[in-house]
């Protein structure tokens, strides 16, 4: 299960390699969201909570891009038969379109957090960084299995673009209190120490819960 | 036959559901500091728990559904949830009349049972599109059932994260039901909880009900017309199989 996992994860990773569609189209699209952001609000720099709420509802918003483009080359090039009669676990599917968006997630964090602490942070992210990266990995794997799970669902449906967003969303609503609340004592000006272990079970626990899921029903999505 | 204990499952909701009004009105007591506007209450927070438990009715017929493969429960499924919006946007509308009389304002954000039920509700309406773009009644069936579960899952983390959200609660009067709510007012609520249960329950019997009728109307109406068709005994004003009947005619005469 694992290696056809790997495999497939390799041919997503090989597509995107050569098309640079989904990562390089989330980065543009989460510093456009900062430009926005200043004028929206017409500040210079930001901290605390504004600075996370800005920050964390970007980073949901570019996953939305990666989310309704991670069955796109399957359905576009028709592979998607391909695929569904390979005699392979669903679950392995799962895993691989889970990994291939967790790994997405993580590159555009790695433009979209320092490009966020350049362009619109006031106090510098230098000494939160430990714990904003735990935080982010935490939730990364969250956005990564109810991303996959999403996008399964939708795959099938006309309406695809208008689902995904739609259902996305609200069901990323816990993730974005915890990682929210979470991240904001971190960027504030005067930096103190802040109890982040209820967030982080939070974060936990949301992982888990949808992970399960998204493994226990994966099967009936994409049958036949 | 398919309207089977609807009669007199609507009695006992006429008959539970007047008793409790009556009891709001003439049995309960007006509340010490809120008056008689706090007589929503006796609406708003049992159609909200009734709301929330046909979402989770909702999942775990769901999960019959893909268990099993039977798509009735599928469409058991569908009902509830559709029957379930219905019963939260009244809750969302009472719960803002409530909040207007109350506190002030329409909408208050630090509320957490209010604002989770908002998103839960938004979630939800998202059924609507996901359920009816998908052609193939099998798939249709069995992604809705998906969407209810992941859906029922997520109804209890959200409402776990919005009130760690909120630092400060009031719940008020929710925090008491069953608590140190008076005698008088409990027997209330639990009857109007049972009224509101009774009309959710025969609600969702009727819809199903109408909703299998016309399905079998539909399948009756196909099997009506299929049946017409073929036989070329009698075409009634089909020039093709009248030309057929007259060429095939022709060489016996």
């Amino acid at each position: 299960m694992i290696r056809t996992a790997v495999t497939i994860l390799r041919k997503d990773l090989a597509i995107e390699l050569r098309t640079k569609e989904s990562v390089p189209a989330m980065a543009l699209f989460s510093v456009t969201v900062f430009v926005l952001f200043h004028f929206g609000l017409d500040r210079d720099t930001l901290d605390g909570e504004l600075a996370s709420g800005v920050l964390w509802v970007t980073l949901l918003l570019a996953t939305v891009i990666a989310v309704s483009r991670l069955f796109a080359a399957e359905r576009e090039q028709g592979g998607i038969e391909g695929l569904l009669l390979a005699p392979i676990d669903r679950t392995s599917l799962f895993l691989a379109k889970a990994a291939a968006l967790f790994l997405y997630l993580l590159l555009l964090e790695l433009v979209a957090v320092p490009a966020f602490g350049l362009l619109l942070l006031g106090p510098g992210l230098g000494g939160a960084l430990p714990e904003l990266v735990l935080i982010l990995l935490l939730a990364d794997v969250g956005l990564a299995a109810v991303g996959a799970l999403v996008a399964a669902l939708a795959a099938e449906t006309r309406a695809r673009e208008l689902v995904v967003p739609l259902l996305l969303l609200p069901l990323l609503v816990p993730l974005l209190i915890a990682g929210a609340s979470a991240t904001e004592p971190l960027l504030r000006v005067a930096q103190e120490a802040e109890d982040l272990g209820r967030w982080l079970v939070l974060l936990s626990l949301y992982d888990l819960v949808f992970v399960l899921l998204s493994v226990a029903v994966f099967d009936f999505l994409l049958e036949d | 036959m398919y309207a089977k204990g609807l009669r007199p499952l609507s009695i006992a909701t006429v008959v539970a559901l007047a008793a409790a009004l009556a009891m709001v009105f003439f049995y309960a007591p007006n509340d010490a500091d809120q008056g008689f506007i706090q007589k929503i209450f006796y609406i708003h927070v049992p159609m909200a728990i009734v709301a929330l438990g046909g979402f989770v009715a909702a999942a775990i017929m769901a999960i019959k559904h893909l268990r099993t493969g039977d798509r009735s429960w599928d469409l058991r499924s569908y009902v509830a949830i559709h029957m379930s919006i219905i019963f939260g946007l009244a809750v969302l509308i009472t719960g803002s009349i409530w909040a207007r009389a109350s506190w002030g304002h329409w909408w208050v954000w630090d509320e957490p049972v209010l604002v989770s039920f908002l998103i839960v509700f938004l979630l939800y309406c998202v059924y609507y599109p996901l359920r009816f773009s998908i052609e193939d009644p099998d798939r249709q069936a069995r992604y809705s059932s998906v969407f209810a579960i992941a859906a029922g899952a997520f109804v209890p983390l959200n409402f776990a994260a919005v009130r760690l959200a909120e630092a400060y609660t009031h719940p008020r009067v929710l925090s008491q039901t069953g608590g140190d709510l008076p005698g008088d007012m409990r027997l209330t609520f639990f009857v109007s909880i049972l009224a509101i249960a009774l009309l959710y329950v025969t609600m969702w019997k009727l819809e199903l009900t109408s909703k299998r009728a016309s399905a079998q109307l539909g399948r009756l109406r196909r099997r009506l017309e299929d049946g017409i068709e073929p036989p070329p005994a009698q075409p009634a004003g089909d020039p093709t199989a009248v030309g057929a009947r007259s060429a095939s005619a022709e060489p016996a005469s």
